[in-house]
């Protein structure tokens, strides 16, 4: 009883600041990303999808501040945790169901699955699964609009604190600030690369004190908490879009499942599980719209079945549609046909 | 007016540049007064200021740089200051630049040159010939020109195509090939020529192993032989038909490459003419390419370890006996 008193009366005098100005909107996402893999897991685990699902558990506060801000000018380079800032950035729930369920007619066609998409024409690059890629990939495409004399665009590529070890993500990073181009990048550490550990990954105090060994400016954000999520990486869209050097955001979570859902996670120690970094960023947004009550109770409800009836309605869609058969299938890697090299 | 080969390659990265404000150039060293370490790129930062572009010494990131840019409509050129050092962006040119037409229907049009093969005393790490790596994998048309009118027209072609393309242009003929001067459309890309007619044996080969072979097929000349010798021109595609109409009209196959032996483009060759064309043979097909061991550095050794004209004279001899 004194236990509640004191835990309430100490919440009572922590100082609330208001949330930031999207973040309903950006709650809104991470619903709707929470919905959608949790429906991913279930189909996956029943069998009716082949490969492997990759969730973005405990980092869609991260995430949705990452497609939030960005125009449709702006290049995405989202990775594997993405849903909610690709979502938010304007992927369709039916390009994942799609892609998950191998339907021909998604963006992938069956040819490549899962987080392994995208829409390039659209400014949403198709990650590879070798990190540190992309990073470059998206200087190059930032280069290009500045040499056709685009004004107003960035960049926003998404890597863990894993990939923030690949020789690739270091010449990424440091060829970017060579090019000064208009880049956010946005590290999250989620404090396991699959199963080891940070301990294991690297040994400087703070990744991002290695911001300005690049050239970037660096900040650190809590990843738990959407309005922080929300004020530090829109801010660091804000000032790569306003001309300022490359920006590095690196934040802090607890990956709140398996690596995939083939993977249980029984590695991750009880001990990290206490941590701050370990809360439930929806839990911890939820707690916040019902404190500061941003919104009424039945509002909620109806946000929670109107995910529940768009992801519903994705699979659905993406189950009527065929899939691909190998005897029709076009065996042609090469855009000039001409140039199809024959085997017989 | 004579023209090197290197020129040739400088020349069309000028016109390429002149006539296509999407071609930028993107390497190390290639920007400046420097020009490149083999001056391919002298001269051309100061005519087309912004478009030829130093880079840091990060293989990885210079081929991603170029992926994006291209994705985004640009046409860069890469220049890897040698062919060995692209082993650093394998990644980058196979999983990424060769995937990503299949993968999403939107195609990398990047052009990635390799100063290619030995020159005496370059060693292990200068010397290498990597077109066989790169055909293995599927999306990318690999390009080994061996003449100068080739390394000016293909170039052109190369950056033409929405494909990524590795355009394996050879050190040893940089400076050595000279010709009267720039043609003004070349052969249809994919297309191998017949670079010598001949009856009694078809040697299968391309960039600067040609001329060893039309070297050979002249002092075989003198011993009465006809040699026929084919330039691929590009590995991959390769151009099947043409290697095997002319082993139909010789009936025997040595093929000379200057990578190491094991699988790759001469492999290639054999394998598909002893598929598509075993009846047309009357002896055994042949193959002749570096020694599988790392490339030395002393010219003693250098000048074995690679094919030569003597080693290529002795295998054709053989083949023409049985």
């Amino acid at each position: 009883m004194l236990q509640t008193a004191q835990r309430t009366a100490k919440s009572k005098t922590k100082k609330i600041a208001p949330p930031h100005e999207r973040f309903l909107d950006a709650f809104r996402w991470m619903l709707l990303a929470r919905t959608l893999e949790e429906k991913l897991v279930s189909l996956y685990r029943g069998g009716l999808i082949t490969g492997g699902v990759y969730i973005g558990k405990g980092q869609e506060a991260v995430s949705v501040a990452c497609g939030l801000f960005l125009q449709k000018d702006d290049i995405f380079a989202p990775l594997i945790r993405d849903q909610a800032g690709r979502s938010a950035f304007g992927e369709p729930l039916l390009d994942v169901t799609q892609t998950y369920l191998g339907s021909r007619q998604g963006p992938m066609r069956g040819r490549d699955g899962n987080i392994h998409r995208g829409r390039p024409q659209q400014n949403q690059l198709a990650m590879v699964s070798h990190l540190g890629a992309m990073i470059s990939v998206t200087v190059g495409a930032l280069m290009a609009k500045r040499f056709k004399g685009e004004k107003n665009f960035i960049g926003l590529a998404c890597i863990g604190e894993g990939g923030m070890q690949t020789g690739s993500f270091h010449e990424g990073m440091n060829i970017a600030a060579v090019e000064q181009v208009p880049l956010v990048v946005v590290a999250t550490n989620n404090h396991y690369a699959y199963s080891t550990p940070n301990d294991r990954e690297f040994a400087c105090h703070d990744l991002v004190d290695r911001a300005i060994g690049y050239g970037f400016e660096g900040y650190s954000v809590d990843g738990t908490d959407l309005s922080a999520c929300l004020d530090v990486i829109g801010g660091a869209v804000k000032r790569a879009r306003a001309g300022r050097p490359p920006q590095l955001v690196v934040a802090s979570v607890l990956r709140l499942s398996g690596h995939g859902e083939h993977d249980d996670a029984s590695y991750v120690t009880d001990d990290i599980k206490q941590e701050p970094f370990a809360r439930d960023c929806l839990k911890v947004a939820e707690q916040m719209i019902i404190d500061l009550n941003l919104l009424d109770a039945e509002t909620l409800a109806e946000w929670r079945k109107d995910a529940a009836a768009q992801v519903d309605e994705a699979i659905a869609t993406a189950q009527k549609e065929a899939p691909p058969e190998g005897d029709k299938e076009d065996w042609c890697a090469v855009a000039t046909r001409e140039l199809v090299d024959s085997f017989e | 007016m004579s023209i090197t080969y290197l020129e040739a390659i400088r020349e069309a990265q000028a016109k390429l540049l002149r006539d296509d404000e999407r071609v930028f150039i993107y390497g190390q060293d290639v920007g400046g007064t420097f020009g490149g370490a083999f001056k391919a790129t002298k001269g051309l930062a100061k005519e087309f200021p912004g478009r030829v572009l130093n880079t840091p010494i990060s293989e990885d990131a210079i081929v991603g740089t170029a992926i994006g840019a291209a994705m985004q409509g640009m046409r860069p050129i890469v220049e890897m200051q040698f062919a060995d050092f692209s082993s650093i962006a394998l990644n980058q040119i196979l999983n990424n630049a060769g995937t990503h037409y299949w993968r999403t229907n939107v195609p990398v049009p990047i052009t990635v040159r390799l100063p290619s093969g030995g020159t005496k005393g370059s060693g292990p790490f200068h010397s290498q010939s990597m077109e066989s790596i790169y055909a293995h994998y599927p999306g990318l048309i690999v390009m080994t020109p061996a003449t100068v009118e080739d390394a000016y027209t293909m170039l052109i072609d190369a950056v033409a195509i929405d494909d990524p393309v590795i355009y394996c242009e050879h050190k040893y003929l940089y400076y050595h090939l000279k010709a009267d001067k720039l043609p003004t459309e070349g052969l249809p890309m994919g297309r191998a020529r017949i670079a010598r007619q001949g009856r009694d044996l078809t040697i299968v080969t391309y960039s600067a192993m040609l001329h060893e072979a039309i070297a050979v097929a002249e002092q075989l000349a003198s011993e009465g032989f006809e040699i026929e010798v084919v330039d691929l021109r590009s590995v991959k595609p390769l151009d099947t038909n043409t290697v095997l109409a002319s082993v139909a009209r010789t009936g025997r196959l040595l093929c000379v490459g200057e990578s190491f032996p094991w699988g790759g483009a001469t492999a290639e060759v054999i394998s598909r003419v002893a598929a598509e064309g075993f009846h047309l043979l009357d002896a055994a097909p042949q193959r002749l390419n570096a020694k599988d061991t790392p490339i030395p550095y002393h010219p003693n050794l250098w000048s074995t370890h690679r094919p030569n004209a003597k080693e290529i004279a002795r295998k054709a001899r053989a083949l023409l006996r049985e």
